[in-house]
C-alpha cells in the first residue's frame, strides 16, 4: 500500500466530479470509479467519501436520487447538475495549467535559468 | 426579511433533522454492502466480509457528523446533542449543578434589581410625549425651588423654551362631601398639560386661558390611580363639587393612567392651578419675589434646535436681569437644566444609583471567578472523560464546544432563576409606599428591557466562566492522563483557580467592606445630635386654613390645643412649631437676616442666612433643645411686644463671635425690622441629618400666627394611647377639624430615607459579597480535600497528628483567604473614599470598620472551611486505600 499517494487537499473533490461526469455513480461506485481511473493509485478513506459527496450536492454541483443497484440493493446515486459540469470543465482546466506549470518548473535544468 | 426565512429553514431542517439522519444511515449502510458483496465475491463468507467491510469504512459515526455538518444546518443538531449531553452531564453531579446556578441567580438577581432601580430612576425618561426634549429649570443648588415672580419672568424672557410650565405640592383636606382626607397635589400653572402635550382620560384639563388672578380658577383634575381609589372609576365625576381647604373646586377632568405627574418619586393625587395655591395654604405667597416656596420646578420643552446648553445661557441670562432689576428679592444664582422627573436631586440619584450598580456589578464578576474556579474543578475533575475522547478522536473544538454548553446551561438556569426573583422584588419595590402619610415611592417597573438585561448578564457570565477551563482542554495531553490514572489533573497544578479565588475574595472584601462603612455610617447619623430629642415625643399636624378658620381665630386656638394637651396625664412638656418641625419632609426655609447697621437690604448685602422656625413658648423644653444662654420665650412676646428672636450657637458665632456675646443684641430682617436676640440654643440638625453647623433662628409664633403647625407633646406614656388621647383632645376642641398625629421619629424616617435605603442595599450588597465568598472558599477547600483524600489517609495512617492533616489538607485555602482579605480590604478603603461621599459619617478608617472587616472575614474563612476540614479528620484510611 505504501506505493499509494496521499490525496492533495481539495483534488477529492475534482475527482468525484470527474468520476460522476463519466455517468450517474452511487457512493461505492464513485469510489470503485476513481480506483479504476486512477489505477489504485490515490489512497482514500472509505468513509472520507461522504462528506465530500454531500457539499458537493449543497454547493448544487450534484444531485441525489434514490435508485437501485447492479447488486439489487437500493442505493443513492449521484448526477452532475449543469453548475456542476461547468465547475468541473473550470477545475479541469485550472488543474492543467497547475500541473503543466509545476511539471515545467520541476524539470527546469541549471543551463535554462 | 432574512431572519425569519432563515430561522424557518433552521427550524424545518430541525424537524426533517431525522428523516436526513435515516437517509444517511441507509446510504452508508448501502455502501458497507455493496463494499462486502464484492469482498464476498473474493472468496471470504458474508460475516467477514460485512465485518472487513466496516473496519475499511472507517470511523461511521464521525463521517456521519461531518456529512451532516456538510449538508449545513448542523449548528442547530449539534447545539442539540450538546444541550442533551449537557443536561446527562451536570445532572450526574447535583452539588456542583445546584451551586453554580443559585451563585449565578444572586449575582444576575441582584444586577437586575439594581438595574431595574436604575431604569426607573434614571434612565426611563417621564411617561410624557417628546419626553427626550423636556428639560427643568434648576435655580441655586438646592432644588428648583423659586418664586411666583421669577417664573413669570423666566417663562416671558426666555428664548430658548416652546413654553415654560410651573408646579408646587399642595397638602389639602379633600371633602367630598362626609370624608376629608389629606391627598396631595400638584399646584400647576394654567399651561401645565398644554406644555406637557397631553391629553385628559376624561372631561378636560384646564389652560392657561383659565388663570385670572389669585383664587379665579377653582377647578380640580384628578390622577386615574386617586380617581380609581377615592371615586371608584365613576365617570359622573366630571363636573362634581369638592370641598378642598373647605374651598369649592369643580372637577373638570382626569388624567391618563400612565401619567403619575412631573416628579419621579412622588405622584400626586390631583391638580390644581397654581392661581389658587395661596387660598390652599401651599409653600410661599404667589406675590412675593423673595420666596423659594412658590415653584418646586418650572419646565418645558426646548424649541427645535436649541441645545441645552445654550438654553442654560439663556436662562442665566434672564436671572442676571432678575438680580439686576430687584436686588432686594432676587440673589444672583445660576441656573442650570435638569431633565425631567429628580430635579435637583438627580445628580445625587445618579451618583448613588452608578455606585449601586458598580458594586452589582462587582458582585457579578465575583460570582464568575467563584463559577469559574468551580467549573475548573469539575473539568479537572473529568480529565479522563476529556483525554478519553481526544484519544478516540473528538476534536479539541467539539469538546471546548461541549463545556461552553454546559456553562451557558448554568448561567441561563441561574440568570432565568436570578430574574424570577429580581421582578418579585422590583414588583413589590414598585408598590412600595415608605411613608403612609406621603405619596413618596420608587418609581420601578418591569418591562422588556430587565429581562434583556438578564439574558445579556447570563450569556456574558457564561462565556467568562466557561472560557476558565478551556486552557486546561487545549493543553491536555491525552496519554498522559490515561497512563497516569485519575489523580491526574490537566494543564498545571491549580494556579488559574488559586488567583481566581484571591480575586473573587478580594471583591468580597471589598463588599463587605463598603457595607461595613455604610453601617457604621448609618449608625452614627442616628446617634448624632439632632438638636432635639425625637424619643417621648408625639406630633400633631393641624392645619387650621383647612378647616376654614379665619386669621384671628388661628392664635387662641392653637393655644385651646396647648391648654388641652397639658391636661393630658403624663404630659411633660408642650410646645407648637409652625409650618413643620426640623427634619420633617425636609421643609425648612430659610430667611435673609442683616446685621443691625445694614441700611441697605439687597441680596448681597445679606449677613446670614439661617433656617427659620416660628415656635411658641415651651417648644424648646418640649423638644428638648438646650437654651444655652438667655432666655426661652414667653406668653407675652406677642405682636404688640418687642419683636425678640432666639438664635442656634452657629448664628450667634457667626454673628456675634460667640454665645455670650448675642445677648441682647439686634439683627435686622429683610424687611429692614429690628429682632433683639435674647436667648441661643444648641446647634442642630433642621433639613437633612448631614448637614453640619447650619444657623437657625427661631421667632415667636406669636408674632406671626400661621394657621399650619405642629404640636409638639413630650410624654413617657406609650404612643399608641398618647394619639387617642390626643385625638380625643382634638375632637373636643374641634370635631372637624384634620389632624395628622405621630411620633417624631416616625416623621423623621423621610429625612433618614435616602441613607437607610443606601445602607440597606449596601448591606445586602455586603451580605451577598460574604456568602459568595463563602461558596468560594468552601468549594475550593473542599476541592482540594476530596482530591487528597488518599494522601491524607496515608499520612493518618502513618501516624501523622491530626493538626498536621487539617494544616497540609486546608493551610493552601487559608493562605489564599488571608491574602485575599488584605488586598479586599485595601481596595475597599479605597472604595470607600468614594462611598464617603453618597453615605453621611462614612470613613473607611474607622477602627471598629477595618476590625469588623479582618474578623467578618476570618469568620467567614472558618465557617467554609469546617466541613471539609471535618471530612479531612474523619479519613478513615483503612476504607480509603482499599477503594483505590
Amino acid at each position: 500500500m505504501s506505493d499509494q499517494a496521499q490525496l492533495l487537499p481539495g483534488t477529492l473533490d475534482l475527482l468525484i466530479l470527474k468520476a460522476v461526469s463519466l455517468g450517474p455513480l452511487h457512493g461505492y461506485g464513485v469510489l470503485l470509479r476513481i480506483a479504476q481511473i486512477t489505477g489504485q493509485a490515490l489512497l482514500i478513506e472509505q468513509g472520507a467519501l461522504y462528506p465530500a459527496l454531500f457539499r458537493l450536492v449543497r454547493q448544487g454541483l450534484l444531485e441525489a436520487e434514490w435508485g437501485t443497484s447492479e447488486n439489487n440493493r437500493r442505493a443513492k446515486f449521484y448526477e452532475l447538475t449543469a453548475e456542476g459540469r461547468r465547475r468541473f470543465l473550470e477545475e479541469t482546466e485550472s488543474w492543467n495549467r497547475l500541473t503543466m506549470a509545476m511539471t515545467a518548473a520541476l524539470a527546469a535544468q541549471a543551463e535554462e535559468v | 426579511m432574512k431572519l425569519p426565512a432563515s430561522l424557518a429553514s433552521l427550524f424545518s431542517r430541525f424537524f426533517r433533522r431525522s428523516k436526513i439522519a435515516e437517509e444517511m444511515a441507509e446510504e452508508l449502510r448501502s455502501h458497507i454492502e455493496h463494499r462486502a458483496d464484492d469482498l464476498e465475491r473474493s472468496g471470504l463468507d458474508r460475516a467477514t466480509a460485512e465485518r472487513r467491510a466496516r473496519i475499511e469504512f472507517g470511523a461511521r459515526d464521525k463521517y456521519a457528523e461531518e456529512s451532516l455538518e456538510a449538508l449545513g444546518g448542523s449548528f442547530f443538531d449539534t447545539l442539540v446533542r450538546d444541550v442533551r449531553l449537557a443536561v446527562r452531564v451536570l445532572r450526574k453531579s447535583p452539588g456542583f449543578l445546584s451551586a453554580a446556578v443559585l451563585t449565578l441567580a444572586l449575582a444576575i438577581g441582584a444586577n437586575a434589581v439594581v438595574f431595574g432601580v436604575m431604569d426607573g430612576l434614571v434612565l426611563r425618561p417621564l411617561n410624557v410625549p417628546d419626553s427626550k426634549s423636556l428639560w427643568g429649570t434648576v435655580y441655586g443648588e438646592d432644588a428648583g425651588f423659586q418664586s411666583y415672580p421669577n417664573y413669570l419672568d423666566l417663562r416671558d424672557r426666555n428664548h430658548s423654551f416652546v413654553d415654560l410650565a410651573a408646579f408646587n405640592f399642595v397638602f389639602a383636606g379633600l371633602d367630598t362631601g362626609n370624608n376629608p382626607s389629606i391627598a396631595t397635589g400638584f399646584a400647576v400653572t394654567g399651561n401645565y398639560f398644554d406644555v406637557l402635550r397631553m391629553q385628559p382620560f376624561l372631561g378636560r384639563f384646564f389652560h392657561g386661558s383659565d388663570e385670572h388672578g389669585p383664587n379665579s380658577a377653582p377647578f380640580v383634575v384628578l390622577t386615574h390611580a386617586y380617581w380609581h381609589t377615592r371615586f371608584h372609576d365613576d365617570a359622573g365625576v366630571i363636573g362634581r363639587v369638592v370641598a378642598i381647604d373647605k374651598h369649592p373646586f369643580t372637577i373638570i377632568g382626569v388624567a391618563p393612567q400612565e401619567f403619575r405627574g412631573t416628579l419621579k418619586f412622588l405622584s400626586p393625587d390631583f391638580f390644581v392651578p397654581i392661581v389658587d395655591q395661596d387660598e390652599l395654604g401651599a409653600g410661599g405667597s404667589l406675590t412675593e419675589r423673595g420666596t423659594t416656596g412658590a415653584i418646586f420646578e418650572a419646565f418645558g420643552h426646548l424649541k427645535p434646535g436649541v441645545t441645552s446648553a445654550q438654553a442654560t445661557d439663556d436662562v442665566n441670562a434672564v436671572g442676571a436681569y432678575l438680580s439686576a432689576t430687584y436686588p432686594k428679592e432676587a440673589t444672583q444664582r445660576s441656573y442650570r437644566l435638569a431633565r425631567c422627573g429628580l430635579t435637583a436631586f438627580g445628580g445625587a440619584v445618579n451618583a448613588f444609583v452608578a455606585a449601586l450598580m458598580a458594586l452589582a456589578g462587582l458582585i457579578l464578576l465575583a460570582a464568575c471567578a467563584n463559577l469559574g474556579g468551580l467549573f475548573a474543578a469539575h473539568t479537572a475533575d473529568r480529565s479522563r472523560e476529556v483525554a478519553l475522547r481526544l484519544a478516540l478522536g473528538s476534536s479539541r473544538k467539539r469538546i471546548l464546544r461541549q463545556l461552553l454548553t454546559e456553562a451557558m446551561l448554568i448561567a441561563l438556569c441561574g440568570g432565568a432563576l436570578g430574574l424570577m426573583g429580581s421582578v418579585a422584588l422590583l414588583r413589590k419595590l414598585g408598590a412600595w409606599e415608605p411613608f403612609p402619610e406621603t405619596p413618596i415611592h420608587i418609581p420601578v417597573d418591569t418591562d422588556a428591557s430587565i429581562y434583556a438585561v438578564a439574558l445579556i448578564l447570563a450569556v456574558v457570565s457564561g462565556l467568562l466562566f466557561g472560557i476558565v477551563p478551556m486552557r486546561q482542554v487545549m493543553r491536555a495531553n491525552p496519554y498522559e492522563i490515561v497512563k497516569a490514572g485519575s489523580d491526574a489533573r490537566l494543564g498545571r497544578r491549580v494556579t488559574v483557580r488559586d488567583i481566581l479565588l484571591v480575586v473573587q475574595i478580594a471583591i468580597c472584601a471589598v463588599l463587605v467592606t463598603s457595607s461595613m462603612v455604610a453601617l457604621r455610617g448609618l449608625e452614627r447619623s442616628l446617634q448624632c445630635d439632632f438638636g432635639f430629642n425625637p424619643s417621648n415625643t408625639m406630633l400633631l399636624g393641624a392645619n387650621l386654613s383647612a378647616a376654614g378658620y379665619r386669621k384671628d381665630e388661628i392664635l387662641p386656638t392653637q393655644k385651646r390645643l396647648i391648654d388641652a394637651f397639658e391636661t393630658i396625664p403624663g404630659v411633660e412638656k408642650v410646645g407648637l412649631v409652625n409650618n413643620y418641625p426640623p427634619l420633617v419632609y425636609a421643609a425648612g426655609s430659610r430667611e435673609n437676616v442683616y446685621k443691625d447697621e445694614t441700611r441697605n437690604f439687597t441680596q448681597s448685602s445679606v449677613a446670614i442666612m439661617p433656617f427659620r422656625y416660628d415656635v411658641s413658648p415651651g417648644y424648646f423644653a418640649a423638644a428638648e433643645t438646650d437654651l444655652l444662654a438667655g432666655r426661652d420665650f414667653s406668653w407675652s412676646d406677642t405682636s404688640s411686644a418687642a419683636p425678640v428672636a432666639v438664635t442656634n450657637r452657629a448664628f450667634a458665632q457667626s454673628m456675634f463671635g460667640s454665645v455670650t456675646n448675642a445677648i441682647g443684641r439686634f439683627a435686622r430682617m429683610k424687611d429692614g425690622h429690628r429682632v433683639q436676640i435674647v436667648g441661643v440654643v444648641t446647634d442642630g440638625k433642621y433639613l437633612a441629618v448631614n448637614e453640619d453647623g447650619q444657623p437657625a433662628l427661631f421667632l415667636p409664633s406669636l408674632q406671626l400666627p400661621m394657621a399650619s403647625a405642629y404640636i409638639v407633646v413630650r410624654s413617657r406614656r406609650d404612643p399608641q394611647e398618647l394619639g387617642a388621647a390626643m385625638r380625643h383632645k382634638l375632637r373636643e376642641v374641634d370635631p372637624g377639624l384634620p389632624g395628622d398625629i405621630q411620633t417624631w421619629n416616625s416623621l423623621l424616617q423621610v429625612a433618614l430615607f435616602p441613607s437607610q435605603m443606601a445602607t440597606a442595599s449596601l448591606g445586602v450588597l455586603g451580605l451577598m459579597g460574604a456568602i459568595l465568598s463563602i461558596t468560594g472558599i468552601f468549594g475550593m477547600a473542599a476541592y482540594s480535600v476530596s482530591k487528597r483524600m488518599r494522601e491524607l489517609g496515608i499520612r493518618m495512617a502513618l501516624g501523622a497528628k491530626r493538626t498536621e492533616v487539617l494544616k497540609s489538607a486546608l493551610g493552601r485555602a487559608v493562605r489564599l483567604l488571608a491574602v485575599g482579605s488584605a488586598a479586599g480590604l485595601l481596595l475597599g478603603i479605597l472604595a470607600s473614599r468614594v462611598l464617603a461621599f453618597i453615605v453621611y459619617q462614612a470613613t473607611s478608617r474607622d477602627p471598629l470598620v477595618l476590625a469588623g472587616v479582618v474578623v467578618a472575614m476570618s469568620l467567614l474563612g472558618l465557617l467554609a472551611t469546617w466541613i471539609p476540614a471535618q471530612r479531612a479528620l474523619a479519613v478513615n484510611p483503612v476504607i480509603l486505600l482499599r477503594e483505590e
